[in-house]
């Protein structure tokens, strides 16, 4: 049976609350809900930042979060899925992403999400931009969210 | 065909979108990075790092030796942090 999968890419913020409730309303056959929400720091390497700005591939993002969302649904026994990406201008203390799943079991919704979380990292197509004291800059990705990619694959 | 840049790729070309028509002796992924790196000093200065670049073909990533033949979209952008 299909299970209710929801991806989003917006600029508004999310409510978790209400994302959890859409998922498990009515249903009693979800024992477990995992939420993994990502919040843009106040600082980077000891430098201040005012704001991220996030740019992304309209299309391919969706996609790409899709795929990794079937992934998971093949993977893991999960009841339900939902991953907000939040595009634009987000200051410190705002919520960037959103990723939701559920499952009858806790193990399931825990290891989906964090999959999930390493994938989107690693190959969703979106780029930060922060702003420093020193202006602009790209971020550089990092190789440890690379790392965090194999570890799924490797046996 | 189609060809999108994100991020500093973008910044560097001037360019979000544009058409191009490769010479057919283009075949890969990799060869249109070398040509489009020989259009102008912004295309040199924006794939002056092959290995820097990340490439999409029709919303689905591809490796350089990948064959550019049939694309609609080609997307050139840096390895991506989002999350």
């Amino acid at each position: 049976m299909p299970i209710p999968v929801t991806i989003r890419i917006q600029q508004a913020d999310f409510d978790i609350a209400r994302e959890i409730a859409a998922l498990t309303v009515l249903r009693t056959d979800i024992g477990a809900v995992v939420t993994f929400t990502g919040i843009c720091r106040g600082s980077e390497g000891g430098e201040p930042i005012a704001a991220l700005t996030l740019e992304h591939y309209p299309g391919m993002a969706e996609a790409e979060i899709a795929r990794h969302a079937e992934t998971a649904t093949a993977r893991w026994p999960l009841t339900g899925l939902t991953v907000i990406h939040r595009v634009g201008r987000i200051e410190p203390g705002e919520n960037i992403v959103l990723v939701v799943t559920c499952s009858a079991h806790r193990g399931a919704a825990f290891q989906a999400a964090e999959f999930l979380m390493d994938y989107l990292k690693a190959h969703a197509p979106f780029w930060k931009r922060e702003e420093g004291q020193s202006g602009a800059n790209w971020v550089e990705a990092r190789d440890h969210d690379d790392a965090a990619v194999s570890r799924w694959t490797e046996r | 065909m189609k060809v999108k840049y994100f991020a500093w790729v973008r910044e560097r070309v001037g360019l979000a979108e544009e058409a191009v028509e490769p010479p057919a002796e283009v075949r890969t992924v990799a060869e249109l990075i070398g040509w489009l790196a020989g259009r102008s000093e912004a295309y040199a200065h924006a794939f002056e790092t092959p290995r820097a670049i990340r490439a999409a073909i029709d919303h689905t990533h591809v490796r350089p030796d990948a064959a550019i033949a049939g694309a609609r979209e080609i997307a050139f952008f840096p390895p991506m942090t989002g999350g």
